[in-house]
């Protein structure tokens, strides 16, 4: 049987990286709680100690900066905890600004918070998912407590002026926050010279396990638990230490940092080499997203008279993975909100497939899935209502 | 990866085969000529779907379609192809979204309204050609049901004022029909239903 299996949907979740699962599997003995005080704690808590190096490390900031969540839903959580305690507290800053096509874990938060009365302002994008620097500028002012805007984007794959947007953010006195969990091991991230204050990451976006995850704190920004219940984190991250998911994300981002420059300029060659591709062999095909500002991996493209779902099953026929912002997928009635944000039509969003590229692809994944799709979709706009 | 992982796809066997080899589609090489076409759906709404039918002594002797919409869609309007084959034109009037629903083994509930728009369409196409021959069409009032019955209020009544741009919210429906202001049972019934209307015939919601 020639059928081969490629998984194009990294964006979704990673494959944990060999080096990851073996180092896990090695601290299969690393059961004692990592704040005992006896020999089998010391040994777990060494461990987890050089895991928060090896993250600071790639960061490059303070290891006192990292602290250790089940992922970015919970680090975006308590960065929007953190700015309603200070507002419920007083803080004469009492705004939020964010952006429209933040990740769920944000944008289903704002809603509560909207729902509870807070102010938040979501700004708006151009056509390629692009924040405007000049409505991030019109909406600062002294009421902001803090602005939170994504490093690059999950579905389109835009990567904003994240630097920028910190500098405007200060300028006024506000707090910076970024969910950096689709940049991490795709583009430098530079904590530091970005001037963030806090900063998301999930391990399973870069081969590290599913389930851990970091808030970076800037030295000086607010703080204040999400959890309460131990002394963990300095009692900001309560909850006994899971040993192995942190040896396996300390070791993520030591490969991340490792292979960062390679791996960004071979993930962009078989993306590029993916959209020419299949720009060739398909008419009628819509690039979305930015191509200048682009995590490497990722390519954002819509098929008129075709729709998401049935493409992504046809494809998974083929043992190809990927994913789409139609609606149908999740089964409500409207598709991708990030795609829309940006003024997309609403024909193209139902017809949008995303290719994510990951360490694992090679060329000859690109080559099959050049070779499969041009049929699919002659398939499927050949039974189109839309006929050309 | 090995193959046991597609032997538990998303859908049932039958919805794969019917998404995979899909019958009865119009395909523009085999010059189908239509005795009657229906059209409902929009493309805002993800899926919209084109029946054609050709007719001979009250019988559907011939059904071609087109769809743009996910594989519940694809398998769901396939398989009502097969079954409104061969039909007489009541029969094929009283299939519902349920029927095709169950042949194709079953489809996940939030699924379901992807199933909804090929009999809608089947009877448009009926209709069309009904009205094409200049016949009365006595099925459109035999099929329609009583959603409220303090009011008298028909499934009919509601799909027709959706497709007429009428009402465009629950309270226009209200003030229309009066649905719902007797002992008010059907309130809940009535909303879905005008829900998946204003789905079918791709019309958004007008803020209220």
């Amino acid at each position: 049987m020639n059928r081969r299996s490629v998984y194009m949907d990294n964006n979704a979740t990673t494959q944990m990286a060999p080096e990851v699962w073996q180092a896990m599997v090695a601290a299969k003995d690393l059961y004692g709680n990592a704040s005992s005080m006896h020999g089998f704690g010391r040994v777990a808590a060494h461990a987890v100690s050089k895991a928060r190096e090896q993250v600071a490390t790639l960061l490059d900031c303070a290891p006192e900066a990292i602290y250790f969540t089940s992922g970015a839903t919970e680090s975006n959580n308590m960065v929007f905890n953190i700015a309603r305690t200070l507002i419920d507290e007083g803080s004469r800053r009492n705004r939020i600004v964010t952006t429209k096509i933040e990740h769920p874990a944000t944008i289903e938060t704002v809603k509560y918070l909207k729902g509870l009365g807070y102010k938040i302002d979501e700004l708006s994008v151009d056509a390629t998912g692009l924040v405007d620097l000049g409505e991030v500028k019109a909406a600062m002012g002294d009421d902001v407590l803090l602005v939170s805007v994504m490093t690059g984007n999950n579905e389109t794959g835009t990567i904003q002026p994240v630097r920028e947007i910190s500098e405007l953010a200060h300028g006024c006195g506000a707090l910076m926050h970024t969910d950096a969990t689709q940049a991490i091991g795709k583009i430098p991230v530079d904590f530091k010279g970005w001037h963030i204050d806090y900063l998301s990451l999930s391990a399973h976006k870069f081969y590290g396990p599913k389930g851990i995850g970091v808030l970076a704190c800037a030295k000086g920004a607010p703080l204040f638990p999400l959890l309460h219940g131990g002394h963990q984190e300095g009692g900001y991250r309560p909850g006994t230490y899971n040993n192995q998911a942190i040896v396996g994300l300390g070791v993520a981002a030591e490969l991340a940092r490792r292979n960062l420059g390679d791996e960004q300029q071979r993930l962009w060659q078989m993306r590029e080499a993916l959209r020419k591709g299949l720009v060739a062999a398909i008419p009628d095909v819509v690039v979305n997203g930015n191509n200048e500002h682009c995590l490497p991996g990722t390519l954002n493209m819509s098929f008129p008279r075709a729709e998401g779902e049935s493409i992504l099953l046809y494809l998974d026929l083929e043992g190809i993975a990927v994913s789409t912002g139609s609606a149908c997928a999740t089964g409500s009635l409207k598709p991708s909100y990030v795609l829309l944000a940006g003024g997309l039509d609403v024909e193209l969003a139902h017809g949008s497939i995303r290719f994510s590229l990951g360490r694992y692809n090679t060329m000859d994944d690109v080559t099959y899935v050049v070779e499969k799709l041009p049929p699919i979709i002659e398939r499927i706009r050949m039974m189109s209502t839309r006929q050309q | 990866m090995s193959d046991s992982f597609m032997n538990d796809w998303v859908y049932t066997d039958i919805v794969k085969d019917h998404f995979m080899n899909p019958r009865n589609i119009w395909k523009r090489e085999e010059h189908f000529e239509p005795d009657g076409v229906g059209e409902v759906g929009s493309l805002a709404c993800g899926d919209q779907m084109r029946i054609g039918i050709q007719v001979k002594d009250d019988k559907i002797v011939k059904l071609r379609w087109l769809t743009y919409g996910c594989a519940s869609a694809i398998a769901s309007t396939s398989m009502m192809s097969e079954m409104a084959t061969g039909m007489s034109l009541g029969e094929a009037y009283r299939i519902t979204p349920d029927m095709v629903t169950k042949a194709l083994g079953g489809l996940p509930e939030h699924k379901f309204h992807c199933s909804v728009l090929g009999d809608k369409a089947l009877r448009a196409a009926i209709d069309d050609y009904l009205a094409k021959q200049g016949r009365e069409n006595t099925l459109k009032t035999s099929v329609a049901r009583v959603m409220c019955e303090c009011k008298n209020v028909t499934d009919q009544a509601i799909e027709t004022l959706v497709a007429s741009g009428k009402v465009r919210t629950l309270k226009e429906l209200q003030d229309l029909t009066g649905y719902g202001t007797g002992c008010g049972k059907c309130k809940q019934k009535i909303a879905d239903y005008f829900y998946e209307m204003m789905h079918v015939h791709g019309k958004e919601v007008a803020e209220e």
